[in-house]
């Protein structure tokens, strides 16, 4: 089968000089949830970022065999829906509806096309009834699966995520996972959330300065408490 | 790490994509960084106010006040392209100043281009214009060359010693102090955004109408706006929570130096002579 993520010799650093990653090579196979671990600053945020072109460091990333360049950039941004870390950043309309349509709408789909997919986006994350509220006062679980949908009604087929539980109450954070155990495309996880890797993802990669310290089954990883220490995650 | 043939196949380059709002302040270490903050600010509105003062058509006196401005700027080490780059924010004035040309008094002149009817202008207010361009472009070097040679706090200390009422100077401080935050977040969800403009699979129209991206990005601003007013709302409860009572802490007020006045007066009195000299030579 052929890698639905292609990641050669990818590094990049900030514009203030700062490594932020340096020497990333990564497959990843259809359907696989892969979760990305590492302390603060390891890169995680970075490599999502470049997987739709937020950033582009150098090296080679190719999504779907689609070689990831200036021309295809909008083409790979349909086929990897990227979810911010905070949701605000992300839902910048007046309602609901509007977000999740933004990215079919943009893609220049017909407006009954596009409230199809709203429906359907929203009927993923169960939030069928919000359409018209606005997303500024929801609660944080409801904005992440408002989030959620936004990338959803482009109908992508790997899910990136940015520390998805982060700042949710445990129960939105287990309704969230059950969404994410439902959601059937290739998911990539940037996490500190250990319990959620053990359930959700079976494969976890660790990063530390930049670099893939580990990639291998979760739950080899985190029995292993030395690789977890030196690598700052307990 | 990188073979050779690896790395010609790179199709993607490192672009700096960093915050689009930079301080304007550089640190380098010339004399006029050393300058005493107040004098800086004193000189800076005297000029201004000295170069506005001189009537429209004072060639030589307008030359003599760029020159001066521009051996400052280039005395501060800061590069002439960062200058006068920075200096274009006086376009907008320049502009503004633009109709003068059309809607001046006689005598009139006619220029016609390329054929067309010939269009009326007004010398006397293409003069009026070409003196306000080149004095806001001058004053706008003078207060880019001020901000950019002093550090911002030690801007806030010389208008609170120098008597501005506090309250505008807490606004300026916490003004620019969430600058940056409110200019990361619109990078942060421009980004969002960005992520999500995309192009389906075999299309090849997208970007949506003109006046649905019109909405969206009003959408924006709108988000952004009321995310400010909470922000602010958290801001001052934890201002107020650590004994924030609207008044700075009192800072301990230096004298000037002798050296520092009699740098002061000496550019005061330059001043005054261009000035005059503007005032003979204008019209």
């Amino acid at each position: 089968m052929e890698p639905v993520i292609e990641i050669r010799n990818l590094s990049f650093s900030y514009p203030d000089g700062k490594q932020a990653l340096a020497g990333i090579n990564l497959l990843v196979q259809p359907g696989e949830k892969v979760a990305l671990v590492g302390a603060n600053g390891a890169g995680k945020s970075t490599l999502l970022y470049h997987l739709n072109g937020i950033f582009t460091g150098s090296g080679m990333i190719r999504v779907n065999q689609l070689e990831l360049n200036k021309n295809n950039l909008p083409r790979v941004r349909a086929m990897v829906g990227l979810v911010f870390q905070n949701p605000d950043d992300q839902l910048f309309s007046p309602t609901v509806y509007e977000d999740v349509a933004y990215g079919p709408t943009y893609q220049g789909f017909d407006p009954h096309i596009v409230r199809e997919k709203v429906a359907l986006a929203l009927k993923a994350v169960h939030m069928e009834d919000y359409t018209l509220r606005n997303p500024y006062h929801l609660s944080s679980g409801e904005k992440k699966r408002i989030a959620i949908a936004t990338v959803l009604s482009m109908q992508p087929q790997i899910l990136a995520f940015d520390e998805p539980t982060a700042g949710l109450d445990p129960r939105a954070r287990r309704e969230l996972i059950d969404l994410l155990l439902e959601l059937q495309q290739t998911m990539i996880i940037a996490t500190h959330d250990m319990n959620m890797v053990e359930q959700l993802t079976p494969r976890t990669v660790l990063l530390n300065h930049g670099k893939i310290a580990a990639d291998g089954p979760s739950l080899d990883i985190l029995r292993n408490d030395r690789l977890l220490m030196t690598n700052g995650l307990i | 790490m990188a073979s050779p043939a690896l790395k010609s196949a790179h199709p993607l380059k490192t672009t700096p994509k960093g915050r689009w709002l930079r301080e304007l302040y550089t640190p380098n270490h010339s004399a006029v960084h050393r300058i005493d903050a107040r004098v800086k600010v004193i000189f800076t509105l005297a000029f201004i106010v000295f170069l506005n003062l001189t009537p429209s058509g004072a060639w030589p006196a307008y030359v003599l006040f760029f020159t001066w401005m521009f051996s400052l700027s280039l005395s501060s080490r800061l590069g002439i392209v960062f200058v006068l780059k920075r200096s274009l924010l006086a376009l907008p004035f320049v502009l503004a100043a633009l109709p003068l040309v059309f809607t001046g008094p006689a005598p009139l002149g006619h220029i016609s281009v390329l054929n067309a009817p010939p269009l009326t202008y007004s010398v006397v207010g293409f003069y009026r214009f070409a003196s306000i361009a080149i004095k806001a472009w001058v004053s706008v070097m003078a207060a880019v060359l001020l901000a950019a040679t002093t550090r911002f706090p030690d801007l806030l200390t010389a208008f609170s010693q120098l008597k501005v009422p506090t309250l505008f100077i807490t606004i300026i401080g916490l003004m620019w102090r969430y600058l940056f935050v409110i200019s990361d977040e619109v990078t942060r969800m421009l980004r969002a955004r960005t992520s999500r403009s995309a192009t389906a699979p075999r299309s090849n129209r997208s970007g949506g109408s003109l006046f649905w991206r019109a909405r969206v990005t009003g959408g924006m601003a709108g988000n952004l706006f009321l995310r400010s007013i909470e922000r602010s709302d958290r801001v001052y409860a934890a201002m107020l929570s650590r004994g924030y009572t609207g008044q700075p802490a009192a800072q301990k007020t230096t004298r000037l130096q002798k050296k520092d006045l009699l740098v002061l007066a000496a550019g005061v009195i330059l001043l005054v002579i261009l000035w005059l000299l503007g005032v003979i030579t204008g019209g």
